[in-house]
């Protein structure tokens, strides 16, 4: 057991490196880590489904190549898990939704295609807010997710069960989303590796779509050097993602260990004001303090439009959610209300209206097309999701464009103009991910606004499209982790790893292991 | 701008969502006090400021016009509520 357990806990790399040599089979530590979600996952509730056979079945193909020396993709034989908004052919993909609960995908997404590619095991689905709309995992239709660290509290969202998998070691790797914080947030709750890539770095092909101008796909991990061998397997053009990047995907994992020589690092001055935390703040000035000890100069600056970065959010992302989200109309896919029943729900309706001759009443009833729209969309989605929906819509609806869209797509602007020019004084921004540790389940669920202000630090970089990574620093006097941001400018994500593993070797934080 | 319950029905319709009305008052509330906290928006002066649609600016992208393998019809229906093989089916959309 106690090898078993060593090996769950070493590195991804370190994996793969036994794997390459012989030393270890896929088959050994696909298991290893299948035991390992047998008895941890009923406390953690990481998983929507495990993919075991399939799991298995990858990895003794995986094995048996390798005994016979045919090619081997750049993961072969590491298992990863996959948050359970990406599409991957013939499988449930269900957005944590009762809208999608027996929806199979069609296609690949591009991210698991690659994944595939790579040979990488894939090991199971994880637990999300439904369609990614939250930053608890508490929006789950299914499940609720726990911090490994502290089982009452939550992991954070919505990639909550793509960062405690890694946390409880179920999984060396997962991928996650991010369209405001929800790979960092839930990251730096659960002491883990979290990477947001510049928006366009990763394709958003297959990508079940939540807000298309800030969604990014990315990876989490126990280590920025693990991080960076799965971004860079699943980074690049794509040719069906339009607005995906045209550029090189730079070797992240080889120059991961080169150390930034006199890093210019920022301190943000609003990020230290009221609502934070005071052991988090120090946490965060104590990592700061070991920047400088390694070469890095720090310099406070200011971004003085992030104060209206969650209410540009607020707007931008419902806007968008609401538009995209048109497409579950019980018609295409997705859940259908029960038609008979709803024909007569109607036609009673109809009868009560003519009997009273409520002429206004009857010429407002519902198609039978709509009634179907209207009470599949609302049996299927969640309140969170229908509560963003009708925000959207609100703001989007005759009158309010220019109040609400347009005028929230100009701040954008000038919160990616703040970044701009801080970047041309520092290399790094570093900061907190959050204000507070891990919440406790329940309590922020009847709050929506203070569940949206929870993303504070973390929405201006989807807003600006720069990279962003958590990663530990520290622990509250609960035993609760905290994390670290840093940020830098677009397509820099090989200066953010490199920033992470800096830190990462001159702290131990990184290695600290929940009791479960 | 305040939202009233009669602003949350009129969009429940636009949004094709249906809602009790014990929850159109709760939703009539929480959307209140959200569009009261983004109605700060407002006081940021944005004259001469382009709106930003999209974070990386990407501009026209084109691919060449080849035919390439589509989802054929029996994948585009399989996870289709209703559908005859052919077709998705609705309810009568007439009378």
């Amino acid at each position: 057991m106690s090898s078993h357990s060593s090996l769950i806990e070493s590195s991804a790399t370190a994996q793969l490196e036994l794997l390459m040599r012989g030393d270890l089979f896929s088959v050994e530590l696909t298991q290893a880590y299948l035991d390992s979600i047998a008895s941890r996952d009923a406390n953690v509730g990481a998983f929507l489904r495990v993919e075991k056979d399939r799991a298995l079945a990858q990895a003794a193909s995986v094995d048996k190549r390798r005994q016979s020396n045919k090619p081997l993709g750049k993961l072969a034989g590491l298992p990863v898990a996959v948050k359970d908004v990406l599409c991957d052919q013939d499988t449930i993909t269900t957005c944590a939704s009762r809208m999608l609960e027996n929806f199979r995908a069609p296609y690949d997404s591009t991210v698991v295609a690659k994944l595939k590619a790579a040979d990488a095991i894939l090991i199971g689905r994880t637990n999300m807010d439904e369609f990614a709309m939250g930053g608890s995992t508490e929006n789950s239709a299914f499940q609720i997710t726990r911090n490994p660290w502290d089982l009452e509290r939550a992991p954070g969202g919505s990639s909550g069960g793509a960062a405690a998998c890694v946390a409880a070691d179920m999984a060396p790797l997962s991928i996650g989303t991010d369209t405001g914080g929800s790979i960092r947030q839930p990251a730096g709750l659960c002491g883990v590796v979290g990477l947001k890539p510049t928006y366009g770095r990763v394709s958003r092909f297959g990508l079940v779509a939540f807000a298309s101008s800030l969604d990014q796909v990315g990876p989490l991990a126990r280590t920025s050097q693990d991080a960076a061998l799965l971004l860079e397997t699943i980074a690049g053009h794509d040719l069906r993602d339009a607005t995906s990047l045209d550029r090189p995907v730079p070797a992240y994992s080889q120059s991961v260990a080169e150390p930034l020589a006199g890093v210019r690092i920022g301190l943000v001055r609003e990020h230290f004001a009221e609502g934070l935390d005071s052991e988090v703040a120090s946490a965060v000035r104590d990592a700061v303090a070991v920047y400088e000890s390694l070469g890095a100069t720090v310099k406070e600056i200011s971004l003085p439009h992030s104060k209206h970065a969650v209410a540009t959010y607020y707007v931008i992302a419902p806007c968008e959610a609401s538009s995209n989200l048109a497409r579950y109309d019980g018609v295409h896919y997705g859940h259908r209300t029960d038609e008979a029943e709803m024909l007569e729900e109607l036609a009673a309706e109809r009868k009560a209206l003519e009997a009273a001759k409520d002429e206004v009443g009857l010429s407002r009833l519902d198609s039978s097309l709509v009634r179907m729209y209207r009470k599949s969309r609302s049996e299927g989605f969640g309140a969170e999701v229908k509560r963003r929906i009708m925000l959207g819509t609100y703001a989007l609806s005759a009158g309010y464009y220019d109040a609400y869209y347009l005028k929230a797509l100009k701040v954008r602007r000038l919160i990616r103009q703040d970044f701009d020019e801080a970047f041309r004084e520092v290399d790094l921004i570093a900061g907190p991910v959050t204000a507070q540790t891990a919440f406790k389940i329940g309590e922020m669920v009847d709050d929506p606004l203070s569940m949206y202000l929870v993303d504070l630090y973390t929405v201006s970089a989807n807003l600006a499209g720069i990279p962003g990574i958590s990663l530990p620093c520290g622990f509250d006097k609960s035993g609760l982790p905290i994390g670290l941001q840093l940020l830098a400018p677009p397509l820099e994500e090989e200066r953010l790893l490199r920033g992470a593993h800096m830190y990462e070797q001159a702290t131990d934080w990184h290695q600290r292991r929940p009791e479960i | 701008m305040a939202i009233t319950r009669s602003d949350v029905e009129k969009v429940s319709l636009l949004a094709r969502l249906q809602f009790s009305d014990s929850e159109l008052d709760r939703l009539t509330g929480e959307l209140a006090q959200i569009v009261e906290y983004v109605d700060h928006l407002s006081e940021v002066p944005t004259e001469g400021i382009e709106p930003m649609a999209h974070a990386v600016e990407v501009h026209n992208v084109f691919v060449s016009d080849e035919v390439m393998p589509s989802l054929p019809r029996d994948k585009a229906l399989a996870n289709a509520p209703r559908h005859n093989d052919r077709a998705f089916l609705v309810p009568p959309v007439l009378g």
